[in-house]
């Protein structure tokens, strides 16, 4: 008896009781149900939420592993046991197996502690409330471990995934029903609960954190700095980085997010498999440069003086700021989510304008705040609903008055 | 028959619970969200509402016959201002630092929406003796209120209650800092204060399924 027949049996034994939902999703989500729809026409398609959320996840799983391969060069790096790298994407001092196991050593915690608590707490809620398991889990559980920092502990992220979900998700409903994306929910939690985990300097390298405690502590080590670059720029300083490097992403930053080429990657088969909208996509960047343009003019206009606190990030290249933070995986894997973004396509290109021209602005005029992404992304959720009712509204005007003139 | 009929039993304790003014009626929120990050200031602010509804209906209920309806709003605002600024002196008096850390807030019980609606939903209508148990009872469940949300954001937050080092010292790990646990700065936030009560009314809500509205 195979899987599919045993989870089949253990579904039709436990309909109708309470715990008949776990069962069921368990059942759903490995395979395709045996029964179909036995009256009416029907149209079967294959794509279902599922198939379209596995598709998601798919397109983030090179960030996840490029990520797992980054904690372990930035670590191995700052503690000076290998060179930086030199011969570009394919550099042999990043693709180490040494790099991955220590990634992977530090990443699938995250990631398994992300899917564990968040599954159960679905389960949990689909068993009290007696419906089906939602699977809108799936993105956010993979979104998760994508934009902490590696070094977050595995119990703050437990209550912040419990947070997420409940608040975030259940008390609204459940999955399509949330107004907030969820994944940013978790991180906004983590971010302003526990903040030293979240921002400065000790955060971004595996190991930075202990370090700094030995050396405190009073033993002979090197301390291992692992600034990001939106904190070094914050403070006026050089970023340290080269132009390639950032776009490759052998940089310091939250797990997933660094590499903008693997995010390219993700975002051209979310357009091509027309799961996440282009336009968000692309009036967030427009509004990024746009952003990123002025205050470039206004450096260039010498209305401030490389002696003001906002002087590193205004004069950083709009196109540096396209590549730099969580801003790309943000537009790309989360102003995007069909449930919180614009449903409109004229919404779309406002809300994604928004998401972009804010993230820039915040980033540059708060330094406390460096992730601007992450608070634009969430005050952008608050307002779709507000865009599209107007964009209908305004629809419904304009067809209004077109039936006026032709009645006259 | 004891020292309260069944009637006037009714008006102190429906405030506490079915008919909570936080939690039901959502009034008095501002100041639920503004002082209850320690402890200590929300058991003030809870004192200085029972004693300011308290009086302040007995004194509304003793004039209800000679305002003149077109200017009671006055009135009331005269009676609770009063009130209010002889809390503040006292305080000041009495208890400086902890004036100091109330700030505004203390003098803000003049807006505060339950006090006005009991004046004129109650006061203005019935007898000194049940309008000061009335103002009592809700003022008592305000205060409930406070309290309990202030004892989960200090507790979560600062990791104290009354200032009290409860869960050890987080400085020094001790107790339950020296096994990595760390206080949740999210919890001292007003916004936290929203979700709490918010979570406050959810359990209230699934015990007594009739206080689910039906739209």
């Amino acid at each position: 008896m195979g899987l599919k027949q045993s989870l089949h049996t253990l579904k039709e034994k436990y309909k109708g009781q309470k715990m008949a939902p776990a069962f069921n999703a368990l059942h759903t989500f490995l395979y395709t149900p045996n029964e179909i729809t036995h009256d009416g026409t029907h149209i079967k398609v294959v794509d279902d939420l599922k198939r379209t959320m596995n598709t998601v996840i798919m397109a983030m799983v090179p960030c996840l592993i490029f990520g797992m391969f980054n904690a372990g060069y930035q670590h191995y790096l700052a503690i000076g046991e290998i060179n930086a790298v030199s011969s570009g994407f394919f550099s042999s001092e990043f693709w180490q197996w040494s790099n991955l196991v220590f990634g992977a050593w530090k990443v699938l915690p995250l990631v398994l502690v992300s899917y564990g608590v968040g599954l159960a707490v679905e389960f949990l809620f689909a068993v009290i409330k007696g419906h089906e398991v939602e699977e809108g889990y799936l993105v956010t559980g993979m979104l998760v471990p994508l934009i902490v920092p590696v070094d977050i502990p595995l119990w703050m992220l437990t209550i912040a995934v419990v947070f997420g979900v409940v608040i975030g998700k259940e008390v609204f409903g459940g999955t399509g029903m949330n107004i907030l994306n969820p994944a940013l929910t978790i991180r906004a939690f983590l971010f302003f609960a526990y903040p030293t985990w979240m921002s400065g300097d000790k955060v971004w390298v595996a190991g930075a954190q202990e370090r700094a405690n030995e050396l405190a502590a009073g033993m002979k080590v090197d301390s291992i700095s692992g600034e990001t670059i939106l904190g070094s720029l914050a403070q006026n300083k050089s970023m340290g980085y080269e132009l390639w490097d950032m776009f490759y992403g052998f940089i310091p930053g939250s797990v997933g997010e660094t590499s903008t080429v693997l995010i390219l990657i993700g975002a051209l088969i979310l357009i091509f498999s027309k799961i996440a909208s282009w336009r968000i996509m692309l009036s967030a960047v427009i509004g990024a440069v746009v952003m990123g343009l002025i205050f470039n003019g206004v450096v260039d206009a010498g209305w401030i003086n490389s002696g003001s606190g906002f002087y590193g990030l205004m004069s950083t290249p709009y196109w540096n700021h396209l590549m730099i933070g969580g801003l790309a995986f943000g537009i790309v894997f989360m102003a995007t989510d069909p449930v919180t973004g614009s449903q409109t396509n004229k919404g779309k290109w406002i809300y994604g304008f928004f998401i972009g021209f804010l993230s820039i602005m915040i980033r540059v005029f708060n330094p406390a705040y460096p992730e601007g992404v992450m608070l634009a992304i969430l005050l952008m959720n608050v307002f779709a609903p507000t865009i599209d009712h107007y964009v209908v509204e305004g629809n419904i005007k304009r067809r209004l008055n077109r039936l006026k003139v032709k009645n006259v | 028959m004891g020292l309260l009929s069944k009637k006037d039993t009714k008006l102190i304790l429906d405030p506490l619970s079915d008919d909570n003014p936080i939690t039901i009626q959502v009034l008095g929120i501002c100041s639920a969200l503004a002082i209850t990050a320690q402890l200590k200031p929300s058991i003030v602010m809870a004192v200085s509402v029972i004693f300011v509804l308290g009086i302040g209906n007995v004194v509304i209920s003793l004039m209800r016959n000679i305002i003149p309806s077109k200017i009671r709003i006055i009135v009331q605002l005269i009676v609770v201002a009063t009130l209010v600024i002889i809390v503040d002196l006292i305080l000041k008096a009495f208890a400086y630092e902890l004036s100091k850390e109330l700030s505004v807030f203390i003098g803000l019980i003049i807006t505060n929406c339950i006090i006005m609606g009991r004046f004129e939903a109650f006061a203005l209508g019935n007898g000194p003796w049940r309008s000061f148990l009335d103002g009592v009872g809700n003022a008592l469940g305000y205060g409930v209120i406070l309290i309990v949300v202030g004892f989960f954001r200090e507790l979560l937050g600062s990791g104290t209650l009354f200032g009290f080092k409860v869960l050890g010292d987080s400085v020094e790990k001790t107790g339950l800092y020296a096994i990595g646990y760390e206080n949740n700065g999210f919890m001292v936030l007003p916004p936290m204060a929203l979700i709490v009560v918010g979570i406050i009314i959810w359990v209230q809500r699934s015990r007594n399924k009739a206080l689910i509205e039906d739209h």
